[in-house]
């Protein structure tokens, strides 16, 4: 890929904080007009990350890189990057297109033209009529857009997103999702979004960076971060997952054999060039069939049954202890087994993976 | 709440209480109802007058009172501007600066007037004034209450800055401000409310002082309380009472201004 395409280029950050490391080498690049996710649990070093390239952190070692050009060393002033903070920080002093206006001029705009420019922004997000209003006579839903407009109204060349959904309410925060996926295609600005939130990962980026422990552990498109997990880490912590404890017998190029609770041989895809012993094959609830014990994969007996309305969970346990989670769409020509029944499972071949530590 | 433990319950609260407010504002309400008094007795009762308030304004002491009510008012102000500043550079300083060392020790200075005893200060500043031979006058009085003044100022003000996140700041920072713009245009409103409320604070603080007032004034300056003390040796008058109603009034104008002042700060977040 051409230099010129890339936004934000990350290169080998190291921060340090005493004795903890925050990030250890870290390198990602960002696309132009990408929708790109920095997810992990909290403490994962996402939102060090993104104070980073903001500039309210700075880094002990590496680069950061804006448009090929260095940005180590400059004030957060200085950067052509605008943040959406976490709660906000809309100045309760200035009304709202005041706030819009600010970073306008700061930047040396005109008042007119800040003005129009404001006022254009507002209309983005459907505030134009809120302009005269205080942001603590807004609703938390309004107040997130007028941050939205603020960040953006200075025609950043990358958009910082610091978990703007999480002060909404659960409802609130799915249709804000399709808005700002919205946003960002029409502004075609690259958006830098953290979360720890695995669904708003998948539905709105183009691309994912898992995060963990100061590392990033894997980089690529919602589906392929979803499908193709490289470590047990990426496949627990987005999605829901069985982990099965699995004897390898080989692994040839990305496909392993393996040997499954219970003695039977399974061909899967392998994430990496793994050692043969044991290992853990990662198998979706969703991606499991139900069938007749005996000739099925796995045989197991069922422990419980949660209704989760679009789905119906199953807890089965396999003979050797081990629990699992199974589950069936819910539909009326679903056959739930009942409980203490025994079932056989059939997992789909291509969709259970043999995963690194 | 009517539990076992409510105050209110316990043996000899009521008479604790009574006892308590009696003590504490009998004498205050004896002055300001004598001060009204047509009499010039201080403890017989001969009807309702404004006579001494008028007395207070055009009688045969107006002058001198005058004269100390002025040096207290430039004092006040002098003294309440010099000190809410060096407070509010000092909140921002304790609470921006993140952790440094000695971060314990510099609050415990700037509250150490407080803990100190009024008489050691006012002999201490006497003693410096002297020793590096600084005349006594208006001077020594407002560099002394500017340094009293201080913790009271610090206290609101840095009550204040502790409620302001930090991402403020950032925010207008993130917005293309530089820092100096950051703290004028964000953070500096956003203080005011407690920087008021300081400011009052410090004022009514200065206003009142006499005890250092007294030993680091010079001969012949006098502030309200000093003049109304000397006043005083040589018997009470009743207009005695009626400037000191007028103090008492002025003062719980500007405490509860600044007590306002800094509850309206808090409720709008």
């Amino acid at each position: 890929m051409a230099s010129q395409d890339i936004a934000v280029s990350v290169d080998q950050v190291v921060k340090h904080y005493g004795n903890f490391t925050a990030l250890h080498g870290v390198s990602l690049d960002i696309r132009e007009s990408e929708f790109f996710t920095l997810l992990g649990p909290s403490g994962c070093g996402k939102t060090t990350l993104l104070r980073a390239i903001a500039g309210f952190e700075s880094v002990s070692e590496g680069h950061i890189l804006l448009k090929g050009e260095d940005l180590t060393g400059l004030p957060p002033h200085q950067r052509p990057v605008n943040t959406v903070f976490q709660q906000y920080a809309l100045f309760p002093h200035m009304t709202v297109l005041e706030n819009v206006m600010f970073g306008l001029l700061r930047k040396g705009w005109s008042k007119v033209e800040a003005v129009r420019r404001g006022q254009d922004v507002l209309d983005l997000v459907q505030l134009a009529e809120f302009a005269k209003r205080k942001p603590t006579q807004l609703s938390g839903g309004q107040q997130q857009r007028v941050a939205l407009a603020r960040a953006l109204a200075p025609r950043p060349e990358v958009l910082l997103l610091d978990e703007p959904l999480s002060a909404l309410d659960l409802k609130l925060r799915q249709s804000v999702r399709s808005e700002l996926k919205a946003l960002q295609r029409e502004t075609g600005i690259a958006f830098i979004f953290v979360t720890h939130d695995q669904e708003e990962a998948l539905t709105m980026s183009d691309r994912i960076a898992v995060m963990s422990n100061g590392r990033v552990q894997q980089i690529g498109s919602p589906k392929e971060i979803y499908e193709a997990p490289v470590n047990r880490f990426v496949a627990d912590f987005v999605g829901e997952t069985n982990l099965l404890d699995v004897e390898i017998a080989s692994i040839d190029g990305g496909t392993a054999s393996v040997v499954l609770p219970g003695g039977t041989p399974f061909t899967c895809p392998a994430a990496t060039v793994l050692d043969p012993g044991r290992g853990h094959l990662s198998a979706r609830p969703e991606r499991i069939r139900i069938t007749a014990p005996g000739d099925a994969h796995l045989d197991a007996v069922v422990t419980g049954h949660t209704y989760l309305g679009t789905d119906i969970q199953l807890q089965v346990r396999l003979s050797d202890g081990e629990v699992m989670s199974v589950r069936l769409q819910n539909s009326e020509t679903t056959s739930v087994p009942e409980v203490g029944q025994t079932i056989g499972l059939q997992l789909e071949e291509g969709a259970a993976r043999l995963l690194a530590d | 709440m009517a539990s076992v433990t409510d105050l209110r319950r316990f043996p000899g609260f009521l008479a604790i209480t009574l006892t308590c407010l009696v003590v504490l504002y009998a004498p205050l309400i004896v002055v300001a109802v004598y001060s009204f008094n047509a009499s010039t007795s201080i403890t017989n009762w001969g009807g309702f007058s404004l006579t001494w308030y008028v007395d207070v304004f055009t009688g045969p002491d107006a002058p001198k009172f005058q004269r100390a009510a002025i040096n207290s008012l430039i004092i006040a102000v002098c003294a309440a501007v010099a000190a809410t500043s060096i407070a509010t550079a000092a909140a921002v300083a304790m609470t921006r600066a993140g952790r440094f060392k000695g971060k314990t020790l510099s609050f415990a200075l700037i509250n150490l007037p407080l803990m100190v005893p009024e008489v050691v200060t006012a002999v201490a500043s006497l003693v410096f004034f002297s020793a590096i031979g600084f005349t006594t006058g208006l001077l020594t009085i407002l560099v002394a209450h500017i340094v009293f003044c201080i913790p009271f100022a610090y206290l609101p003000i840095s009550a204040r800055m502790q409620s302001i996140p930090d991402t403020y700041e950032q925010a207008a920072m993130d917005l293309y401000a530089t820092p100096r713009q950051a703290f004028t245009m964000v953070l500096l409103p956003l203080m005011t409310p407690g920087i008021l409320s300081g400011f009052l604070l410090a004022f009514i603080i200065s206003l009142d002082d006499f005890l250092i007032t007294n030993f680091v004034k010079g001969a012949g300056v006098e502030t309200l309380p000093t003049a109304i003390f000397g006043s005083v040796k040589q018997g009470i008058k009743p207009n005695i009472m009626a400037i000191s109603t007028l103090m008492l009034g002025v003062s719980i104008v500007f405490v509860s201004l600044s007590w306002l002042i800094g509850r309206t700060g808090q409720n709008k977040k």
